[in-house]
């Protein structure tokens, strides 16, 4: 037919003188159009490619979610005053979340944006709301971050060094004095992990109250009498495991819920770190003396440390202790006490509860019913006395279930948390990834008709997006794993930390109770204790339900 | 412009192939209702990287969609039914050397974005505008499509 047109069109040309013949009007007709068929071809091939997406799509869409966002609470009600009680990284970081940064920190961060149009934290910062708090007292025993602490409190208006500032807050030399001030209603709790416990038990008796940092507590008894004095007291209470604002972690419950994994037998959990900073060897800052650091308040409370000394002595681990002694003031110990039994809970307390507070969030496991560990420290030999690779083996009888968790801080391959059903494996990030299981009884025939894949996930989970049904684009799963999707909740950006003191603080104003709660609290620190124990003693550890205690079986 | 048979035949298959292109390109994106040119702006890489990330996160991002998905389709239907055709190839070499510009093969540059093939500063979207200056410069539209027509009416836009 072309070749016919194409003639036609030649002759055209050639007959260049214009005649008035009946055949010219339709020849001039035909090479306006002559490509017209192309245009309907096309439409034809869009329009059949379209239908049979939509059939697949719904073939595929087994389920369907409602997909709203969990939006963050209204900053609604009074002011509320806060004390914060240590200023270094994780005290910065909190301090971030509730909109106060040290001046010269906006410097460093504008700076930062100027050079590298990708680093957006200034700008992110800047957007993020007004919680309508007030820093009225800060507490670090170490001079220079105390002094931070106070530059930070007093920048209201989130300025650089050239910027406006409010009110200073009062620098405490002791945490006794903050939570004893009248103009402070709740404290944030940042310290090392040793002053975690009786901090809060100081600052749930004065009535304020409290965000801690994760972990819970230190040693096992006091776990116990925090959980007493938070519940007495009836203070608002949230321990840091911010996790639990995480969209991907609320959907990926629903699916467990919906029973789309099928019967879950087993669950893998890992931390993955490679460089000295993630194996906490934090820098040590020059010029650091007993003149700036008041060694005395850092050495723990009175009675922790008799505690924790009858456990190690008591099971024959005095080797797990010092070696300096306690009162031996030390810039190493100072910087990085995560690197002694000491003052730390290793990797159990450290990162392996981000990790069980997840799935704690997920399937409610609870306390695990027993606990093996083992490791050592094979990658940073530097006189550490917590190991640096842990494994540790959870059992849930109750539930059925094994949690593997696997950490070492001497590689950073990435992988992910996976929960795994008869049905289908589901992959915990900051997306989800649900894979079918090549035998599931569920998914037979969607996977005999070719509908399910078993060799790539048939369903993702990107926070943000404005999905209705299950199939994302592998261009926007390429982009969302690594960063480039941001996750918006209701149009806007939201750093965990900050919605997860945002939690706490909707929760003080109106008497609720906050997500990762006292009894959740409790739950994480007996089982990274149980973790902790089996390790240093090299033997099963087991949950008494009835006794809630640690039992050697 | 007097073409042989051939001539016209080779350019009037390169516009209708590369009207077919963009028209797709366009429909691909009005049919996800998801689609959204910001990530790929946020993988913006070399000298104007900052402009196009910054773009991702304004608040003129529905018009860029906007632009990405009819203004592909009307550029890819302009050139193969031969329907302004010159203001097609233009915008057509505009919109190219945007997305050229915001994604710029350099050496060493990486992308998010898996790139299908391997190219060193020249790039299918820079292949495509060279073609579309060969479609500006010998105009065939007047003789095989619509603007036959349309210049009887509007004849400074043909």
């Amino acid at each position: 037919m072309y070749l016919n047109l194409y003639k036609m069109i030649e002759k055209d040309l050639e007959q260049n003188k214009p005649k008035e013949t009946p055949s010219k009007s339709r020849r001039e007709a035909l090479k306006t159009m002559l490509t017209l068929p192309v245009v309907g071809a096309l439409g034809v091939g869009v329009l059949k490619k379209v239908l049979k997406e939509h059939d697949l799509r719904k073939k595929r869409n087994l389920f369907a979610f409602e997909n709203k966002p969990k939006l963050p609470q209204d900053v609604v009600g009074k002011e509320i005053r806060l004390g914060i009680i240590g200023f270094g990284i994780r005290g910065k970081q909190l301090l971030q979340g509730l909109g106060f940064v040290e001046p010269k920190v906006i410097d460093e961060m504008a700076l930062k944006s100027k050079m590298d149009s990708k680093d957006t934290r200034l700008q992110l910062f800047r957007e993020q709301d007004d919680l309508n708090v007030i820093i009225n007292g800060v507490c670090d025993i170490f001079d220079p971050y105390g002094e931070a602490a106070v530059e930070a409190g007093a920048n209201i208006h989130r300025q650089g060094t050239d910027g406006k500032m409010g009110k200073e807050p009062v620098r405490y030399r002791t945490y006794q004095e903050l939570i004893a001030a009248d103009d402070i209603d709740a404290v944030i709790i940042a310290s090392p992990d040793h002053w975690h416990g009786q901090m809060t038990i100081d600052a749930a008796l004065a009535g304020k109250h409290v965000y801690l940092e994760k972990p819970f507590t230190w040693t096992v008894p006091e776990t116990y009498r925090v959980r007493d004095v938070v519940k007495k007291t009836g203070i608002v209470f949230q321990l840091g495991h911010q996790g639990r604002q995480t969209d991907s972690y609320i959907r990926a419950r629903e699916i467990i819920d919906l029973g789309l994994l099928g019967k879950v037998s087993l669950i893998e959990v890992c931390t993955n770190r490679n460089t000295p900073n993630g194996a906490w060897v934090y820098p040590i800052i020059e010029g650091s003396s007993p003149d700036t650091i008041d060694w005395k308040q850092f050495e723990g409370p009175i009675e922790q440390i008799k505690e924790y000394e009858a456990y190690m002595k008591a099971n024959k681990l005095d080797h797990f202790m010092g070696p300096d002694a306690r009162n031996h003031f030390s810039l190493e110990r100072f910087f990085r006490w995560r690197c002694w039994w000491d003052y730390s809970t290793g990797l159990s307390g450290d990162l392996l509860t981000h990790e069980y507070d997840a799935i704690n969030q997920m399937l409610e496991v609870g306390i695990p019913s027993s606990v093996v560990s083992s490791g050592g420290i094979y990658v940073f030999p530097d006189g550490r006395t917590v190991p640096d690779v842990v494994q540790t083996v959870m059992e849930f009888r109750d539930k059925e279930i094994t949690m593997l968790y696997s950490a070492t801080q001497g590689n950073s391959r990435r992988r992910g948390k996976v929960i795994m059903g008869r049905d289908a494996s589901l992959e915990v990030s900051s997306t989800l990834l649900m894979t079918a299981d090549p035998a599931s009884v569920r998914y037979e025939q969607q996977i005999n008709e070719g509908v399910i894949k078993t060799d790539e996930p048939f369903y993702s989970y990107i926070p943000g997006s404005n999905k209705v049904d299950a199939v994302t684009s592998a261009t926007e799963l390429y982009f969302a794993q690594r960063g480039l999707l941001y996750t918006y909740v209701g149009g806007k950006r939201y750093d965990t930390t900050h919605l997860h003191l945002r939690e706490w603080l909707y929760c003080i104003r109106n008497n609720q109770t906050p997500s990762c709660h006292i009894d959740a609290s409790f739950e994480e620190a007996m089982t990274a204790h149980m973790g902790t124990r089996a390790y240093l003693e090299g033997r099963t550890m087991y949950w008494d339900k009835e006794r809630e205690e640690i039992t050697r079986g | 412009m007097n073409y042989s048979t051939k001539q016209l035949s080779a350019l009037v298959i390169i516009r209708v192939l590369v009207g077919w292109h963009f028209a797709y390109e366009g429909l691909a994106k009005i049919f996800n209702p998801n689609w959204s040119a910001a990530m790929y702006l946020r993988d913006s890489q070399g000298f104007f990287s900052r402009f196009f990330i910054n773009l991702a996160d304004s608040s003129a991002m529905p018009v860029v969609d906007l632009i990405n998905e009819w203004g592909l389709l009307l550029i890819g239907l302009g050139l193969m039914c031969g329907a302004f055709s010159r203001i097609a190839s233009v915008c057509g070499i505009l919109i190219l050397a945007l997305y050229s510009l915001s994604h710029p093969f350099f050496i060493g540059v990486q992308y998010v974005m898996p790139v299908d093939g391997n190219y060193l500063w020249i790039d299918r979207n820079i292949i495509e505008m060279a073609t579309l200056l060969v479609i500006f410069i010998f105009p065939t539209s007047q003789i095989i499509g619509l603007d036959r027509f349309i210049i009887k009416y509007v004849p400074k836009l043909v």
